[in-house]
């Protein structure tokens, strides 16, 4: 099964195009571009661990390593596609446009992080694995029904496909062809679990035979594989011919969220080496190095304007009002049920507008 | 000459990880399953080591599927095992709902006990340890609600590891409710080797003759000290731990009510369709007469768990259940 799906790349790791089919899309522009959205989204990461070790966010789930996935998808998109991302996903949903000190306020416990900016249409990260598969089938199918050209891109882990929401979702999709993108990011790990323990199908992109859609495997360290298969998917699904799957292999570096420890399930070298060799900005700064293009002064400008745009962001989330108790009451229901009510007022009373 | 039990001193988690390990010792036909069980030892260390000791196919790791391999489970403990399969919080457990519901709980029943599912799903659930939404459902009534299926939930290494054993044991399934607030919030003597701690069989924590405080899992604590600050009162609480949930321990609400006249629930679900809605019927049925003044519940809203942000809020607190219990005195 292997063989049918081999990993497509249009770059190879030393920042050679291989690829002759996709060298147009190869300009010092589009390098520049990916280049420094993974920058913006990888300082994102590294700040928000750190926030976490000094306790100003919760449990958080670092994606470094898996960052030309994440942009090379968000860069394909449409304006007015909808996003579908699980809790390792906000660098795609930032590069998508989606509010830093929303992305913040969710890590630090607050529903205001569910909430993306005006006319985007992000989903609150999924929490509980592979559920959101189904709502991305149907949320692109409203999309057919309506007459619209918009599409929907659904992220999920190796670890989802067991699950039989990931099953079930690509099923409706394919019968009723929704216009969605399903984006595998396979880190080959489902916390501590390896994917040779997760399933015994050689790829997951076979998986789509079952489904009679299109399944393709692609270097999802390689942000032209990435952004090329992508724009492909997204372009058949506006044309009505339904869904796709993509298998995107990568890695994350770091440990599952910053409550577990990477090293008690693998050896921590091979993830190491990974950074050396297959990480996918150093990929792209190798081309830039092989064209002579690479400039350490813009490196240094996009890394400083990062952190300041991150660091502003931190700011606002920590300015960010105190909760206030009335959140957890006032949105249940559109108009509050009496019990709700009667809670309300008694805890509001019992402490008196403090805690 | 009686020898003296040797105990050691654990963690609630860590005594159930020693139920674990004295019942996977005791028989072959116990065999743990879940995710990230094995060489990780559960996401909260719970089977920590277990892997090691019994090898892979007796402490699986499975894929990342609950309808699976709770599923699965069944089909095991039909056929000869005694599964116990860790949910890795109880808000995931819902995939596996319609295998619970619709399997686990009725097939005795449905086979005149020809098939039985002497199965124990165990799952760590509740709000107050900072963790991502959902990680934070106590939705325990979900599953008291369908008869067919014990449902328990220590408060104390000792229970933990006396229940566990009980509950492996128990020819019917059991959901092991574990508090991850209390997993290692405190520490308690617990005897090595196998005992048990009766399902069906709540505890009184301490005497007192005005109020009736019920509570269990990671509320007792927050009963004790509301309890405890009200003896500055004079108000003397007696405090029951439940550690079932189903089936109630009818004997021990009932003669305490009896007693004291006034009732407090405290738990962490949601409040309509608690289990405190089910202890104010069992006590209108069985001592209406001896109440001096309504029952109070002290409860989680009716409000999905918030976030993190926010569940210092929703949580109830000493000072909520104290404001209960004068509510009762004062009537
Ligand atoms: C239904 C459900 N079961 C269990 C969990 C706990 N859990 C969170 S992430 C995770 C592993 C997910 O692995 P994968 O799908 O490969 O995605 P990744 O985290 O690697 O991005 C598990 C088991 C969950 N969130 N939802």
């Amino acid at each position: 099964m292997e063989k049918d799906f081999p990993i497509f790349q249009v770059m190879d790791q030393n920042g050679n195009i291989v690829s002759e089919e996709h060298k147009n899309l190869v300009t010092e522009e589009r390098v520049k571009k990916f280049y420094s959205e993974m920058v913006r989204i990888r300082t994102l990461d590294r700040k928000s661990i750190s926030l976490q070790r000094q306790g100003r966010i919760g449990t958080y789930a670092p994606f470094e390593g898996q960052e030309a996935s994440q942009v090379g998808t968000a860069l394909a998109l449409e304006g007015e596609d909808w996003m579908f991302p699980t809790y390792r996903d906000h660098g795609a949903a930032m590069v998508f446009g989606h509010s830093l000190r929303n992305i913040l306020l969710f890590w630090n416990g607050r529903n205001e992080g569910c909430v993306p900016p005006d006319g985007k249409k992000i989903f609150p990260p999924a929490i509980p694995i592979a559920t959101q598969i189904p709502h991305a089938a149907g949320a692109a199918f409203a999309e057919k029904q309506k007459g619209t050209k918009n599409a929907a891109i659904c992220y999920f882990g190796d670890g989802a496909t067991s699950e039989g929401d990931f099953h079930e979702g690509l099923n409706f999709a394919s019968v009723f062809k929704s216009p969605v993108v399903y984006f595998c990011q396979n880190n080959q790990f489902a916390i501590s679990v390896p994917i040779s323990k997760q399933m015994n199908s050689a790829t997951i992109a076979q998986k789509a035979l079952a489904y009679d859609i299109p399944g393709v495997r692609i270097d999802g360290n390689d942000i032209f594989a990435v952004f090329a298969e992508t724009e492909k998917a997204l372009k058949r699904a506006r044309n009505g011919e339904g869904p796709t799957l993509i298998e995107a292999m990568t890695w994350r570096y770091g440990s599952h969220t910053t409550a577990d420890d990477a090293s008690k399930y693998r050896d921590q070298g091979e993830s190491a080496l990974k950074r050396l060799e297959t990480d996918p900005l150093l990929r792209l700064e190798r081309w830039l190095k092989n064209e002579g293009l690479y400039d350490e002064a813009w490196v240094k400008e996009i890394e400083e304007q990062a952190a300041a745009e991150i660091d502003a962001a931190v700011q606002e989330m920590e300015k960010f009002p105190k909760a206030d108790p009335a959140v957890i009451f006032d949105y249940v229901f559109e108009k509050p049920t009496w019990t709700i009510e009667k809670q309300k007022r008694e805890y509001l009373e019992l402490i008196g507008g403090e805690v | 000459m009686k020898t003296a039990v040797q105990t050691k001193t654990l963690t609630l988690v860590q005594a159930i990880t020693d139920g674990l390990d004295t019942m996977l010792s005791e028989s072959k036909e116990v065999i743990l399953l879940g995710e990230d069980i094995g060489k990780n030892g559960g996401v909260f260390r719970a089977t920590d080591g277990l892997q090691e000791k019994y090898g892979e196919d007796r402490v699986i790791d499975t894929p990342l599927s609950e309808a699976g391999f709770v599923g699965a489970a069944i089909g095991m403990a039909v056929n000869g095992f005694r599964p116990v399969v860790e949910i890795q919080f109880l808000g995931f457990i819902y995939p596996a709902y319609e295998q619970i519901m619709t399997h686990a709980s009725r097939l005795r029943m449905r086979t005149l006990g020809h098939y039985t599912v002497p199965m124990v799903i165990r799952a760590p659930y509740g709000a107050g340890v900072r963790a991502p939404e959902i990680h934070c459902d106590s939705t325990e009534s979900l599953f008291t609600h369908m008869p067919g299926m014990k449902v328990v939930c220590p408060s104390n290494a000792y229970d933990a590891k006396g229940l566990m054993i009980a509950a492996i044991e128990d020819p019917d399934p059991v959901l092991f409710l574990e508090p991850m607030r209390s997993y290692r919030s405190s520490r308690g003597e617990v005897p090595e080797g196998k005992y048990t701690v009766e399902i069906g069989k709540g505890k009184k924590l301490t005497e007192g003759d005005d109020v009736t405080v019920i509570a269990w899992g990671a509320m007792v604590p927050v009963a004790m000290k509301a309890a405890e600050d009200m003896k500055q009162k004079g108000i003397n609480c007696e405090v029951l731990d439940l550690r079932t949930l189903y089936p109630i321990d009818k004997d021990l609400v009932i003669e305490s009510v009896q007693k004291t006249g006034r009732t407090v629930i405290v738990h962490e679900a949601h409040a309509t369709g608690g289990t405190g809605s089910d202890l104010i019927s069992l006590i209108n049925d069985e001592a209406f007469l001896y109440q001096k003044a309504p029952a109070e519940r002290v409860t989680g809203y009716d409000t999905p768990v918030p976030y993190f942000g926010f569940e210092d809020h929703y949580l109830p607190t000493p000072k909520r259940v104290a404001a209960a219990i004068e509510k009762v005195m004062k009537f």
